[in-house]
């Protein structure tokens, strides 16, 4: 009798404890929802707006307006899934001379740094690192609560020459401004 | 008491103005032009040119439609002088080939337009001015409107080689003044 309590007791436990492992797992603290997060980068071409979307990054935004010095923010962008609608230059994006997917896949965003302005709006520091170059960037981020969890929403303007994205030969007709929007929901909030 | 009707004689009926005659040969002229671009610059690869050569072919063509829609209103203020005489097969053909030429001079573009925002891409003319969508972003819908855009560039393509066919024609065989009337610049 005793050993078959145990047996059933070692069961529950092994299935509580996967359970619990794939919880964990699935939410991990502020981490970001991709299904219903966007970042669109937004350049122009010869006067005309093109709007490309990453369509494959992972992130974590951990904020308490009440205990910001626990904050902390990070995105891994997949740099060869920029959609710009076209397969053609898609694949051209993904080259040596623009983002060289092949020798580094990912742009990363890592705060060393997070300041308070209010209880909805905060302001991340820290590296942006693409292509192998680092640059820190000072990202205002607006928080808000939405259906689909907590909104995390912020614009920055990075120049893609600093970066190294894009050869000479493009610079009369694809502006160097890059605007990167970026709207990230936390679903477990 | 008798009175004589008067049948008032239309201005510029006898012959063609400057102003249609000039549309005319520029238009045609951008044309030849546009479909140039439109032919070699889908064969370019990915280059800074082949961006460039994409804007220009559409600032072409808004410059087309909107020189095609003067034409359009300029015709109806100012009649084309009637065709001359010729069995009525080739009056309706001709009648028949101007419409056809005037729909696809108008749906050309106006296809390319609506291509370019379906696709996600807005035209600015010239680089300077936004031009309002007149579609919204639909990556299907764009396909279709390509395809749409260039069986009707091939279709006018036929059109106007039978144009130019009828009006070399009219000159070197019938000898009558159809294609003459379209070369000259008589005042009103």
């Amino acid at each position: 009798m005793t050993r078959q309590i145990r047996i059933t007791d070692a069961i529950a436990l092994l299935g509580l404890s996967l359970l619990a492992l794939a919880s964990a797992a699935a939410d991990a603290p502020g981490t970001i929802d991709v299904a219903t997060s966007t970042i669109v980068a937004t350049f122009k071409q010869e006067g005309v707006p093109v709007e490309a979307a990453f369509t494959r990054f992972t992130g974590h935004i951990v904020y308490d307006a009440k205990n910001v010095a626990a904050a902390s923010a990070s995105a891994d962008i997949v740099t060869g899934s920029l959609d710009l609608g076209d397969e053609a230059y898609n694949a051209e994006v993904r080259k040596k001379g623009w983002f060289d997917s092949a020798t580094y896949p990912k742009a990363t965003f890592r705060t060393t740094s997070i300041e308070g302005v209010n209880a909805v709006r905060f302001t991340a520091t820290g590296p942006l690192t693409i292509k192998g170059r680092a640059l820190v960037m000072t990202v205002p981020v607006t928080v808000s609560t939405t259906p689909a969890g907590t909104a995390f929403d912020g614009v920055f303007t990075v120049s893609r020459r600093a970066f190294g994205i894009g050869d000479a030969m493009w610079d009369d007709v694809i502006e160097d401004k890059v605007e990167v929007r970026f709207h990230l929901v936390d679903s477990a909030k | 008491m008798q009175t004589t009707v008067q049948r008032p004689r239309k201005r510029g009926n006898s012959h063609y103005t400057r102003t249609a005659v000039a549309l005319h040969w520029t238009i045609g002229g951008l044309i030849v032009c546009a479909f140039g671009m439109g032919w070699v610059m889908t064969e370019l690869a990915v280059s800074p040119l082949r961006l460039r050569m994409y804007n220009w072919h559409k600032w072409l063509g808004i410059s087309i439609l909107a020189l095609v829609i003067v034409r359009c209103v300029w015709r109806i203020t100012h009649p084309a002088p009637p065709l001359l005489p010729m069995p009525r097969w080739q009056a309706l053909s001709a009648r028949g080939l101007h419409v056809v030429l005037y729909l696809l001079m108008l749906g050309i573009p106006g296809a390319g337009w609506a291509y370019s925002n379906a696709a996600g891409f807005p035209i600015v003319y010239l680089g300077l001015w936004r031009l309002p969508d007149i579609v919204s972003r639909n990556k299907l819908l764009a396909a279709e409107l390509l395809e749409l855009h260039k069986v009707l560039g091939w279709l006018l393509l036929a059109a106007v080689f039978a144009h130019v066919l009828a009006a070399l024609k009219h000159h070197f065989v019938d000898r009558d003044a159809t294609l003459a009337r379209m070369m000259q610049w008589r005042a009103r």
